[in-house]
């Protein structure tokens, strides 16, 4: 089966500085693809920039073989991609409802169905519903930024760092929503929680210094001390 | 109970002149205070919607005031010429003449600020001091196209026979025009409220004032709803210049730019991309002013600096801003 995403040799600048330095990768549909790496590694610039917010100065971004590098964000968004960044993004002074209708490209009946299932996943958010997004518990605002991403097609979810800042009980109830998650879309996960990304991922890429250092399986990593000595300090 | 701050405070400052002031003069000058007030907010609801969603220092919104001002006067010069509605006793042709002018302060001044989104705010989106520097060269050239167009000097505004004069209610002097400034003030604002709490749109407008780049990754093409709202902006603008000019009953070049510091103080005092805050902030500056401007005619564009220095220093961002 062909890729659904493929980077190769991309460069990305932010001002001044020269972050991205060839990065390369290739997802394949139906897996879960986990980015590795210490702080500063390059792995949400390399989301930013699938997501078209950063334009890459060199190399190319193809989803489904299609170069996607030039494209608005919003036109990304459009093809299927779904993204949830690293701090959830959510609007803090809508409700959690207005949160979830935003998202939604267009109000219909289909699109409402989505709703529906993405809210089964999280059942706490129906009983918050209009309550202001801002008032949430961190564990609910992830919650709520995953299914604000799930309530239109995606084919593709890019997810940054769900893990971060929440409690060891919370990562548990995310860990079986993101696992669920994978019938419904290819998953793209950002994580530094080295535990959690073992046990959701199938491949692994490990970035150092803006560059991809490593790609396989997820299991092969996990049982390479020495790697991951080295690339992550686990 | 937070919420609540505001309108106390409001309440607070519009009773406490009472103290100083003869009631009846007071309830003339709360009069032109929530008109004026409601002028400023016309002028302050674009500003504070285009800096909230675009992250735009637009300096050129003086400018559109000033335009709205001229096209408004132009078409109500044109139509008293044709019909004499302004002279006419009938308050149906009085109406219809301000209707009219307000049409051609819309489109003008909607026309000009779409065609200043397009060519010169775009190719600057994120970067301030271009920004204010290119905002600022285009008010230079709107306003000496304004001078070309309609001389260098002050005209008088037609202002129909109905909105002209007082009533006299209870020996309380109340003029005509403030009151349809308020109406529309109040009228407009309803009008943003529902559009804004209630529309698809106006979500996602809120939605984009709190962080635009998320709203462009669920696939909305944040572009077009800039172009929207600086041209809903501008038109707020050149309806705030036109009832301005009736309001002072003449217009000139640079009025624009005089009113836009009332503007800027307005959104700051109320948050910036706040419709609610600005029009609680056009409010506080348009009584504190007049009030002032009754018993210490000297300190009252003083007063409406230091109320912005008093809500930033206990709310850095403003009665009802997000803190973006």
């Amino acid at each position: 089966m062909p890729d659904l995403l493929e980077l190769e040799d991309v460069h990305t600048d932010i001002g001044q500085h020269h972050i991205l330095q060839g990065v390369s990768l290739r997802v394949r549909p139906d897996a879960v693809t986990v980015l590795l790496g210490r702080n500063g590694a390059g792995k949400t610039t390399t989301m930013r920039t699938i997501m078209g917010v950063l334009r890459p100065r060199r190399g190319a971004v193809r989803f489904d073989g299609r170069p996607i590098h030039a494209l608005a964000p919003h036109a990304i968004a459009r093809l299927g991609i779904g993204y949830v960044p690293e701090g959830q993004g959510i609007f803090a002074t809508l409700t959690v409802d207005e949160n979830l209708r935003v998202a939604m490209r267009a109000e219909t009946a289909e699109s409402r169905d989505r709703l529906r299932r993405a809210l089964a996943l999280f059942p706490d958010l129906e009983r918050f519903r209009h309550a202001r997004a801002g008032t949430l518990s961190g564990g609910q605002k992830q919650m709520l930024a995953i299914a604000r991403a799930l309530v239109n097609p995606t084919r593709l979810l890019l997810i940054d760092e769900p893990s971060k800042g929440l409690a060891p009980i919370v990562i548990e109830h995310l860990i079986g929503a993101l696992a669920a998650m994978k019938e419904h879309a290819t998953v793209v996960l950002v994580e530094q929680n080295f535990a959690m990304a073992s046990r959701l991922g199938d491949d692994c890429y490990v970035m150092d210094d803006g560059r991809t250092v490593h790609a396989g399986p997820m299991a092969a990593l996990a049982a390479d001390q020495a790697l991951k000595r080295r690339y992550l300090g686990v | 109970m937070k919420r609540a701050v505001p309108p106390l405070l409001g309440l607070a400052l519009l009773l406490l002149p009472l103290a100083a002031i003869e009631p009846r003069t007071w309830l003339t000058l709360t009069v032109a205070g929530l008109a004026m007030g409601m002028l400023i907010f016309l002028v302050a609801a674009g500003l504070t919607l285009i800096f909230g969603l675009m992250d735009v220092l637009n300096f050129a919104h003086g400018a559109l005031f000033s335009w709205g001002a001229y096209a408004g006067f132009s078409v109500a010069i044109l139509v008293n010429g044709y019909w004499g509605w302004a002279a006419s006793e009938s308050v149906l042709a009085n109406a219809g003449l301000l209707l009219l002018a307000v049409a051609g302060a819309v489109i003008v001044s909607c026309a000009l600020g779409i065609a200043l989104e397009r060519v010169i705010v775009r190719p600057v989106y994120g970067q301030h001091l271009f920004q204010i520097l290119i905002t600022l060269g285009a008010t230079i050239v709107l306003e000496e196209l304004i001078r070309i167009a309609w001389g260098p000097n002050d005209q008088v505004m037609p202002v129909p026979v109905t909105f002209r004069g007082s009533w006299d209610v209870a020996d309380v002097v109340i003029l005509r025009f403030p009151v349809i400034a308020i109406a529309l003030g109040v009228s407009v604002y309803a009008g943003m409220w529902w559009l804004l709490h209630r529309t698809r749109v106006g979500l996602i407008v809120r939605a984009g004032v709190e962080n635009n780049e998320m709203v462009q990754v669920m696939g909305h093409d944040i572009h077009r709803y800039f172009t929207a709202v600086f041209a809903a902006g501008s038109a707020l603008a050149g309806v705030g210049g036109l009832m301005w000019g009736m309001f002072s009953q003449s217009i000139r070049p640079a009025m624009g730019g005089e009113q836009l510091i009332f503007a800027f103080i307005v959104v700051i005092i109320g948050g910036l991309g706040s419709v609610t805050g600005s029009l609680v902030g056009a409010l506080l500056v348009g009584l504190s002013y007049n009030y002032v401007a009754f018993l210490v005619p000297k300190a009252a564009i003083g007063v409406t600096m230091a109320i912005m220095v008093l809500v930033l220093l206990v709310r850095p961002t403003g009665l009802y801003g997000t803190g973006k």
